[in-house]
């Protein structure tokens, strides 16, 4: 049985897609056969930021209405054979999706995969829901602002009573924060949110914190995702944080502001 | 016992029946004058309006009943539909009251009380307080956070063990605890008991009520705020105090 991991937020732009490409490409590079969906029907870009979208030939809409078999969509990872992408329809609406549809769906992933990676819209309509409705673990993205950290409030309420596992009453979802596009320089001039403000309000397990870098940019444009950019900070960040979900000890990293050479040299802390 | 996987499959039945425990707001009459029963919902209405609007509700006619008491069932339901509320079942009725909800599609359920009295007898009435010993609340613990969007309603005591974030509800027809950072809206004594009160670890409610009298965030001062804190009603106040 593979393990559901659904990447959501509540709000939009905060890192959702970005995410899902890196923890699902450092899961598949650490052995564990992946594949991850795009669920944002309509808005389909999760396959630009993996850099397959010339390589769609069906979508999970298709394969919802019987219209394609689930591996004729699948669509095998250039740069790593245990990840698969399934990708959006650009050409329909959100309603094409059905509760049960997806079900099957996932039940049908779960026989091959280890894990699947279920890239959430923004919103808490339909579309989120069925993202987040049969999943096991859910990996919160949140920026460190005040809007952003109550959409995730509001979508840590409905994962824990809208979902499968609520429903049945089952074991809860596994809740993970991971707080993106941090700047400590911006931090410190209380412009933003701290990693503490943001746990206080949340009270949820920090799974990393993810720096803003201009690696995030570079990797998309390129349709690589960011976690391949080894040098890159956001890179590190997205490696420590699958390294932590799989169990390994990491202290967290990319919290404290940049030190000036004059810090570096002295090592004051 | 179904695995998921054979739920998902279509050979899997049609349905299936589950046990689940709903929390439901339960209409305590003690009067039939509709007027005052439609006044007094409109203005729960105004204090909590995500919460009554469309919320199912029980009426429970019992006290009505042993006070001798009649009301028109068909009528009492047509009042709480227009409250913007729907009832789902009526408590504490007599036949004639139950089966005049049974042709309205409303369910009866018995009263814990008449049950208990009818098999035993032997019931002692502590006749001092009868009228609020009748609803034999129950307490409600909660464990885990509740979030922004999300409403708890007790029927008696409600004791939070986590934080309450901003943009959520609680209420209570008793009393409120909440031993964790106090974030959201919190509503004590909601069916009207001013003796309810409102404890918590850390104040930084956006809006706290006891039995409707109520204080928005703006009108917390900070010698209150971030602390351990009880409230209570004092002549249609509300007294705000450090625990300790
Ligand atoms: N850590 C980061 N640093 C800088 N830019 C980022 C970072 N994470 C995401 N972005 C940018 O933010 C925008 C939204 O990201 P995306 O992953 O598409 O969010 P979502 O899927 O939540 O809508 C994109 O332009 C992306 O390049
Ligand atoms: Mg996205």
């Amino acid at each position: 049985m593979a393990r559901i991991i659904v990447v959501t937020s509540g709000k939009g732009g905060v890192g959702k897609t970005t995410t899902s490409a890196a923890i699902s490409m450092g899961l598949a590079k650490k052995g564990h056969k992946t594949v991850v969906i795009d669920f944002d029907v309509g808005l389909r870009n999760l396959d630009l930021i993996m850099g397959c979208e010339r390589r769609v030939v069906y979508d999970f809409v298709n394969v919802i209405n019987g219209e394609a078999a689930l591996n004729q969509a699948l669509i095998r990872d250039k740069h790593c054979e245990a990840l698969s992408i399934l990708p959006a329809s650009q050409t329909r609406d959100k309603d094409a999706l059905s509760l049960e549809g997806v079900g099957k769906i996932l039940e049908d992933l779960s026989k091959d995969f280890d894990y699947i990676v279920c890239d959430s819209p923004a919103g808490i309509e339909k579309g989120a829901h069925l993202a987040m409705y049969f999943a096991d673990d859910a990996f919160i993205v949140t920026n460190p602002e005040v809007s952003s950290v109550r959409d995730s409030d509001r979508m840590l309420g409905l994962l824990s009573s809208k979902s499968r596992r609520a429903e049945l009453n089952q074991e809860p979802i596994k809740e993970y924060l991971l707080l993106s596009r941090y700047s400590p320089d911006r931090v410190k001039l209380g412009e933003m949110l701290s990693v503490q403000d943001v746990q206080e309000i949340l009270s949820l397990h920090l799974l990393g914190v993810i720096p803003e870098s201009k690696s995030v940019l570079n990797a998309s444009n390129s349709g690589t995702p960011v976690i391949l950019d080894e040098k890159s900070d956001a890179g590190q960040a997205y490696a420590d944080i699958v390294a932590r979900y799989l169990g390994e000890d990491k202290p967290h990293r990319f919290i404290d502001e940049k030190k000036g050479l004059f810090g570096k040299l002295f090592g004051s802390k | 016992m179904l695995t998921d996987s054979e739920i998902m499959t279509c050979s899997a039945p049609v349905l299936e029946f589950k046990s689940s425990t709903f929390s439901v707001p339960v209409i305590v009459l003690s009067n039939n004058d509709l007027v005052a029963i439609e006044e007094h919902l409109r203005k729960k209405n105004l204090l909590a309006p995500d919460f009554f609007k469309n919320s199912p509700v029980v009426f429970d006619v019992q006290l009505l009943n042993q006070k001798g008491i009649s009301i028109d069932i068909e009528d009492l339901t047509r009042v709480i539909y227009q409250a913007g509320m729907l009832p789902i079942g009526i408590r504490g009725g007599d036949e004639l009251q139950n089966s005049k909800a049974r042709e309205l599609r409303i369910p009866a359920y018995s009263s814990l009380h008449s049950v208990s009295a009818e098999s035993g007898k032997k019931v002692v009435q502590k006749n001092t307080k009868s009228a609020t010993a009748a609803e034999s609340p129950t307490t409600l613990i909660i464990t885990h956070p509740v979030r922004s969007g999300q409403r708890v309603y007790a029927t008696g005591d409600l004791i939070i063990l986590a934080q309450v974030s901003a943009g959520a509800e609680i209420l209570a027809e008793g009393n409120v605890h909440v031993y964790n950072t106090l974030r959201g809206r919190v509503l004590a004594g909601v069916q009207g008991n001013t003796e309810a009160r409102i404890f918590c670890s850390d104040l930084q409610a956006e809006l706290i009520s006891i039995a409707g009298n109520y204080k928005i965030s703006e009108d917390l001062n900070d010698s209150i705020r971030n602390k351990p804190v009880q409230v209570y009603l004092q002549e249609h106040s509300l007294i705000i105090k450090d625990i300790l």
